[in-house]
Order: structure tokens, then sequence, then C-alpha cells
């Protein structure tokens, strides 16, 4: 690249002149120069989980795929089944190599029955959209379409309520994974019931033309319930609460979804897909690792990339950690042997040259009352 | 941020404060702000070794640990414990009641390596365009 590093080589959302406004903080997240905080952490991880609050994701990739044969391309890339979905729904899935790593997860969104929507991460769009052109020896179009929307995250027991307030669409009816197109914020938009918080909340996705005029309008709809602008340090410790994986921790190119306890995404019943052959052999010689939470029992912080230790050997690392701020603990998901990952086990984190207690524990380790 | 003149800083934007034999040690204000709410703070005992420029405790916010760093060569002689139960201290207060440890001090020529209040300004602006 020619481009020096510094901020003015970042990415920047149709957004990014909002966020100075706001005085967030802001940082390099997969190239994009993106909010970390506003009113700090805490207080926007709260919002989230006791009212509601507004996230600017649009970072994050979508792509377009068209054609008669569409969802053929599709369910020949993707784990999850693709044709299962009817118009309006949108599924969880993954995209993965022959050997059953994940290149990337995402959202398949059915618009029509030639016609799906995809939301992908950030730092894979690129790479997603060459695998899936490479690939597509199908009657169907394949199209980079990131730079044609701006998407906002509406999450927050609230969230309905604020949303309602901004659209004829009846949200109130729509479903968890489901999804309309119509008139937001006088806008013409797509609004999924979907979220990466483990709240209830709306992932909405306008022009980017129109998104500062739609945050304001969130956020104006949303005075009364004190909604909250929040960055991507409180959408990571709401997903990690949630127990909801990342690229490039819980999941990654060698990382299978068997590995991360994301089995069900994975339809062996299929005749084909890429992955497949390596996950039908995982599946049947059992896996050997896999992903598990824990929760700190004596005094300290673990963090992405420390040892986990048992029986007094290494035997894994953490993938994701942090304290919850919502549970009041220091929480963490790992990667490390099956025979270590049952709840209840003890382990230890290698915290700082010292080995702090810690236990195997189920997860979620928050889910909210429904 | 006005950073007090009678203190002296470091490059890892800790501040010391010398009283008589015994200097007090903290992160900036600058330091705080970076790292957000404080949640956990981990600090050595009295009576530890300090040596300049190592790392002896760590500051953690929710999203980050930052080691910290002694200034100077000495003997810890005080802990602020307040801070465990109340972690928050270090936001509030980083030059006050914020403060971490108490310390005698082997070498006062360390000292004079140190910034100056002027020069940490400077140190922090440049660091912050960068």
């Amino acid at each position: 690249m020619a481009e020096t590093s510094g901020p003015s080589a970042l990415r920047r959302t149709p957004l990014h002149r909002v966020h100075g406004e706001a005085g967030a903080r802001m940082t390099d997240f997969g190239g994009w120069h993106m909010p970390v905080e506003y009113a700090g952490i805490v207080a926007e991880h709260a919002a989230v989980r006791t009212a509601a609050g507004l996230f600017d994701v649009s970072h994050m990739g979508e792509i377009e795929v068209r054609g008669p044969q569409a969802v053929d391309l599709l369910d020949s890339l993707c784990s999850n089944r693709v044709a299962s979905l009817r118009d309006g729904q949108a599924q969880y899935s993954g995209l993965l190599n022959d050997n059953g790593g994940f290149i990337d997860d995402l959202l398949v969104h059915r618009i029509a029955r030639d016609h799906y929507f995809l939301c992908v991460n950030a730092a894979n769009q690129d790479a997603d959209f060459a695998w899936m052109r490479d690939r597509n020896r199908f009657d169907a179009e394949v199209a980079f379409a990131s730079d044609r929307y701006a998407q906002l995250a509406v999450q927050g027991p609230r969230a309905l309520a604020v949303a309602s307030r901004l659209t004829e669409l009846d949200l109130a009816s729509m479903r968890y994974y489901w999804f309309s197109q119509g008139v937001f914020a006088d806008c013409a938009a797509t609004v999924a019931r979907t979220g990466y918080t483990g709240e209830d909340g709306f992932e909405v996705y306008v022009p980017p033309s129109e998104a500062e005029r739609v945050w304001t309008a969130i956020l104006n709809a949303g005075a009364d319930e004190a909604i909250q602008p929040c960055g991507l340090g409180a959408r990571n410790t709401l997903r990690l609460e949630a127990a909801m994986s990342l690229h490039g921790h819980e999941i990654d190119t060698d990382i299978t979804p068997y590995e991360a306890g994301l089995g069900w995404i994975v339809k062996l019943g299929k005749p084909s897909f890429t992955g497949r052959e390596a996950l039908a052999r995982q599946k049947a010689e059992g896996i050997r690792r896999r992903i598990a939470g824990f929760e700190m029992r004596g005094r300290g912080i673990a963090r992405d990339g420390y040892k986990v230790w048992g029986e007094g050997r290494a035997v894994g690392h953490v993938t994701s950690a942090s304290p919850a701020p919502f549970l009041g603990k220091n929480i963490g998901l790992c990667m490390l042997p099956v025979e270590y990952a049952r709840p209840g086990r003890p382990i230890e984190i290698e915290i700082r040259q010292r080995m702090v207690p810690a236990e195997i524990v189920p997860t979620p380790f928050y889910k909210r009352r429904s | 941020m006005d950073y007090p003149t009678e203190y002296r800083y470091t490059r890892e934007h800790e501040w010391l404060r010398l009283d008589g034999d015994v200097a007090t040690v903290g992160i900036t204000h600058h330091a705080q702000d970076q790292l957000g709410d404080v949640v956990f703070v981990e600090l050595p005992e009295a009576g530890a070794k300090l040596q300049a420029e190592r790392a002896f405790g760590a500051v953690e916010s929710v999203k980050a640990v930052s080691d910290i760093y002694s200034p100077l060569s000495g003997d810890v002689t005080e802990v602020n414990e307040s801070l465990i139960d109340a972690p928050e201290k270090i936001n509030e207060d980083p030059h006050g009641d914020g403060w971490l440890i108490r310390m005698t001090v082997f070498d006062r020529s360390e000292i004079e390596k140190l910034m100056t209040a002027g020069q940490y300004a400077e140190y922090v602006a440049a660091e912050t365009e960068g």
C-alpha cells in the first residue's frame, strides 16, 4: 500500500463526522477508523442491557447474489441450508474452506427466491467476495454491495419501541431472524430483527447518503429511553456475554463449526458444500478441541491470547476475554482439548507469569429473558 | 489538561512526586483517559524492590490492560489499598487520590532523566497527533 499509516489511511463510515462531533474515542478496527466508546463501555453496555443502544456498524460488508441459481451457488458455499429460507427470512451461516475452517461467518437474507443479501465481516469482505465469485459456476450474479449500504444497529429491550416510532413496518410482529424492506425514518431501508448483543433489536441497512439523518432520527426517537450511542468496545463485551463468535477469535480459517460449538449451522444432509467432506470426517471421528466458556475464580482479568493451563500443563489459549460489566464477573472463551471443556472443570489462566484459578462454565454467560 | 509542575513524568505515562525521601507514583490523566473506565489494579506489596523502567503492576479497563513501569529504582513503602475496591479513583483523580504506590529513592539522578510537566504535555500532544 502506498499510503502511510495513521487515521488518514483508514477507511471511514458515512457516520465518521458524527462520531467526531460526539467526542467518540476512535480506533483502527480491521482497517476502519471506528468509534470504541462514547460515554464509556460500562455505561454503553448497561444501556443496551436495560434500555437501548445505537451502533454504527457500517464497516460490515454486504454482498448481493441474484439469479435463477442464486440459491444453488449459496448452498454450494454455505454450511447452513439456504434453500430452507423463505422470503424475508435471515440465517446465520458459515463460509468455509475445504478443511471446514471459517473463511467468514455471515448472515444470509432471502429477499426473493432469486435474490439474496449477505452481511459479512468488514475485514473479510474482499476475501469473501473473491471466494464466491471464483466459485460461481451457476446462473447467478455475485455483486459487491458494501458501498451501497450503511448499517445501524438498534439494540436493547426498548429497541422495538424506539424503532417502531420511525416506520410503518410492523416490527412487533417481526420474528427473530426475519426482516422487511420499507420506509424507515423517511428512507428506503432493510430492517432485520438481528443483532450481536444478546438482546432484542434491529439492524437497519440504509443508503450511505441517508446514514447521518437516520442516525439522528433514531437518537431523537429514543430520547425518552435515554438511548445511548455505543462503540465497538461495548459491542464486544455484549457479544462476549452472549458467547457469540468473533472471526479471528473463536472462529478462524483453521477452526471448524464443530470446534466452535456451531454444529447447528452445519447441514451434512446437503449433498455437497465446500468443507462438507472434512466436516463429515470430523463428525465421525469426533472433535479433539473446542471453544468453552470460563469464569475467573481468582483475582485477575483474562485477555485474548493468554495461556490456559490444566493439571500443570499449558493446554489451550484464551480466544476472547474481558470483564463482563453487566454480570460483574471476569469471563472469557478459550480453545482447549475436549476433556478440559466440561462445565465445572477447574483450569488456570496465566496472567503476567502468574496462575490464576478459573472454572469452565456453560455458555452463554448471559441470556435475556424472553 | 494541566499537568502538575512539581511532578515528573515518564514516556510510559506515569507521574512521580517527591516528598522528602519518598516518591509517590501514579498514572497520568492522559493514560487513564486512553484506558477508559478502570476496573482492576494489580500492585506489588510493600517491601517489593522495583527497578527503573521495569513493569511492576498493571491497570486494567474493560477493554485493555496497561502495564505500569517504575520511574525509579527503589523499595515500595506503601500501596494505595483503596484502589482494590475503588479503582475508578484512577479515572476521577489520577494525579491525586488515584495514586498507586509510594517508594524509596535509591538514586536521585534518575529523577533528572524524567520529563517536566511542559515536556510531558508536548510529548502527549505529539503522540496524539502521530
